[in-house]
């Protein structure tokens, strides 16, 4: 199925920036270094923004950029200012048992994964077989019509989900007022 | 781009994602573990999006990271509430709570 693919722009892309994105999330797995794993993230960020270009979404696109990588990662990265954590200890890396247990869950995790959207190998029968028989065409690039743009995101939100957008609105102001109040230092009176 | 390539990355992400919450014992390194996840998320929502030519995937990943951002303010305040009390954020020796 790789090879016979047409090595247009969009296919480099797409495996540009799946390397990138898989790399930089396998590092910031790895890395000992909280502010190194904070960097890994916001570059998976950026691949996945990359993504969304790519699949006609460049209002999601922006608005990932902005709000993820620029105020999520930004707060992650002044916690572990303020905190000033020190690198994990070289020495306590954990028991082996309960290391290699987390990854045979990962492992079957990840398998039980691929056979639901590939398809096993007993049946054929996966998300990647039943798509054409939906009736649709199995992922072509023809978009005719069709953009994620902000005027059509707009229109949505504002009309269909309204409800939600104005609840969306009222979580955010929850999360604000917790969060001052968790972080608040008690008065000494 | 066949869809099938698009959910299998996310399926990845998603993996490396419960990898990092699973392996890992600094409290912050797990949150952002979180956060891959629910990033692999938003990319099956929005390849779906563009595969079956609708908005609603895009809009549904628009209140994801709304969702995101407010559980990302109050998850690290938390932290730096547990961490002014206990002085660390090694979710190993966070256990007073345990019998």
């Amino acid at each position: 199925m790789i090879l016979d693919m047409a090595i247009n722009l969009q296919t480099v892309l797409f495996f540009l920036f799946s390397v990138i994105a898989l790399g930089a999330a396998i590092m910031m797995v790895l890395h000992r270094n909280p502010v190194y794993s904070a960097i890994f993230l916001i570059v998976t960020l950026f691949a996945l923004a990359g993504f969304y270009v790519l699949l006609n979404a460049p209002f999601v696109a922006s608005v990932h950029v902005i709000v993820y990588a620029g105020a999520i990662m930004v707060l992650f990265l002044f916690v572990i200012m303020l905190l000033n954590l020190k690198q994990d200890p070289s020495r306590k890396r954990g028991k082996v048992a309960r290391r290699a247990f987390a990854s045979l869950l990962v492992v079957v995790l990840m398998a039980e994964m691929g056979v639901l959207i590939g398809g096993s190998l007993l049946t054929g029968n996966g998300v990647a077989a039943t798509l054409p028989a939906i009736g649709l065409a199995n992922g072509a690039a023809d978009s005719t019509g069709f953009a994620g743009d902000t005027a059509a995101i707009g229109k949505q939100l504002f009309t269909t989900y309204i409800l939600p957008f104005e609840i969306a609105s009222v979580l955010l102001l929850i999360g604000i007022v917790g969060a001052v109040i968790l972080a608040k230092r008690k008065l000494t009176s | 781009m066949p869809l099938v390539y698009y959910l299998l990355l996310s399926a990845l992400l998603f993996g490396i994602g419960v990898a990092g919450v699973l392996l890992r014992r600094n409290a912050i390194v797990i949150f952002m573990s979180v956060e891959l996840m629910l990033n692999a998320v938003n990319l099956t929502f929005v390849a779906f999006a563009s595969h079956f030519k609708n908005l609603e995937g895009q809009i549904f990943v628009f209140f994801v990271m709304v969702v995101a951002a407010a559980e990302v303010a109050v998850g690290l305040a938390l932290i730096v509430a547990i961490f002014r009390v206990k002085q660390t954020v090694f979710v190993d020796e966070i256990n007073l709570m345990k019998w």
